[in-house]
């Protein structure tokens, strides 16, 4: 390989560890490890996006997956084993099996995805500013087509959001009125 | 051409969702069981955000835009944020009427 650039190495470095922590999540005993782990996965997976030129997406992840959905998932472990940390029991007898079919899956995939030939362009440009001047950046772009192409899915998401958030709140409370 | 290739990024994308679907299938507790469905929901971001970044669209037929990957993403973000609001309000109530969360015991639906 000739040029092995930082980058590359950075890319590298994130792809080891987002797919450590995966395998650490999804094998450990220890369910309050697995939630941390999940939030480094999470973390790294931020890295990935901001070496994709998703700045945005990155900073994203790290508020709603890092921030909510691990401490969701840490209070839901805390509330559900009755001493936090204790070892359970969490494997099936299917193990081999899954096992089996993953492998089987992800080399379909990987040798489907290495013989197609994708039209790999060029990096994204933010577009120029409606005012002149400078672009102001792909966030700048991505707002704007939130807000333009994509309205109608971005006030679906919102009722979703809403409907989602009421559902949880019905579905935890006690019985008790 | 170094790593930063779209390929390395989907390599690691189908590794990721691998991985969360083994979890799926092979954990018990349904707090686990969730997890394995958020790497899974993070897989299929990394390949929409690859895919944006690599073989953005150029043509402006049928409204796609240059930044439809990212969108995308967001919505994905969106969707998996109410998914695991309602999925451990569901593993909550769960655990008040069985004081357990495996999910192979909970089979009272079953007909």
């Amino acid at each position: 390989m000739t040029g092995f650039t930082v980058a590359d190495a950075v890319a590298l470095l994130l792809a080891l560890v987002v797919l450590g922590t995966a395998v650490a999540v999804v094998t450990l005993r220890n369910l309050f490890h697995c939630a941390l782990l999940l939030g480094l996965s999470f973390f790294a997976v931020a890295g990935l996006y901001l070496m994709l030129q998703a700045e945005f997406l990155a900073v994203a992840q790290v508020l709603v997956y890092v921030g909510a959905i691990t401490l969701l998932i840490l209070f839901a472990v805390m509330l559900t084993q009755r001493v936090a940390g204790e070892p359970v029991t969490l494997g099936n007898r299917q193990k081999l099996l899954s096992a089996m079919a993953c492998i089987a899956l992800f080399s379909s995939v990987l040798s489907m995805e290495m013989a197609t030939p994708w039209r790999v362009t060029g990096a994204l440009v933010a577009q120029a500013a409606p005012t002149g001047g400078a672009a102001p950046g792909l966030t700048w772009d991505l707002g704007t087509q939130l807000l333009t192409s994509y309205l109608i899915p971005f006030e679906v998401a919102s009722v979703l959001l809403l409907a989602a958030l009421v559902g949880a709140i019905v579905l935890a409370k006690e019985d008790r009125v | 051409m170094g790593l930063l290739r779209l390929e390395f990024f989907l390599g690691v994308a189908a590794l990721l969702f691998c991985t969360g679907l083994y979890g799926v299938l092979t954990r018990r507790n349904a707090v686990a069981v969730l997890m394995g469905v958020e790497l899974m929901l993070n897989a299929a971001n990394l390949n929409l955000v690859a895919f944006n970044r690599f073989v953005p669209s150029t043509t402006a037929a049928a409204g796609a835009t240059p930044l439809a990957g990212q969108a995308f993403s967001i919505f994905v973000i969106t969707v998996a944020v109410a998914e695991a609001a309602v999925g451990l309000a569901i593993i909550i109530s769960l655990y008040r009427n069985f004081q357990h969360i495996n999910v192979d015991d909970v089979n009272f639906l079953r007909w």
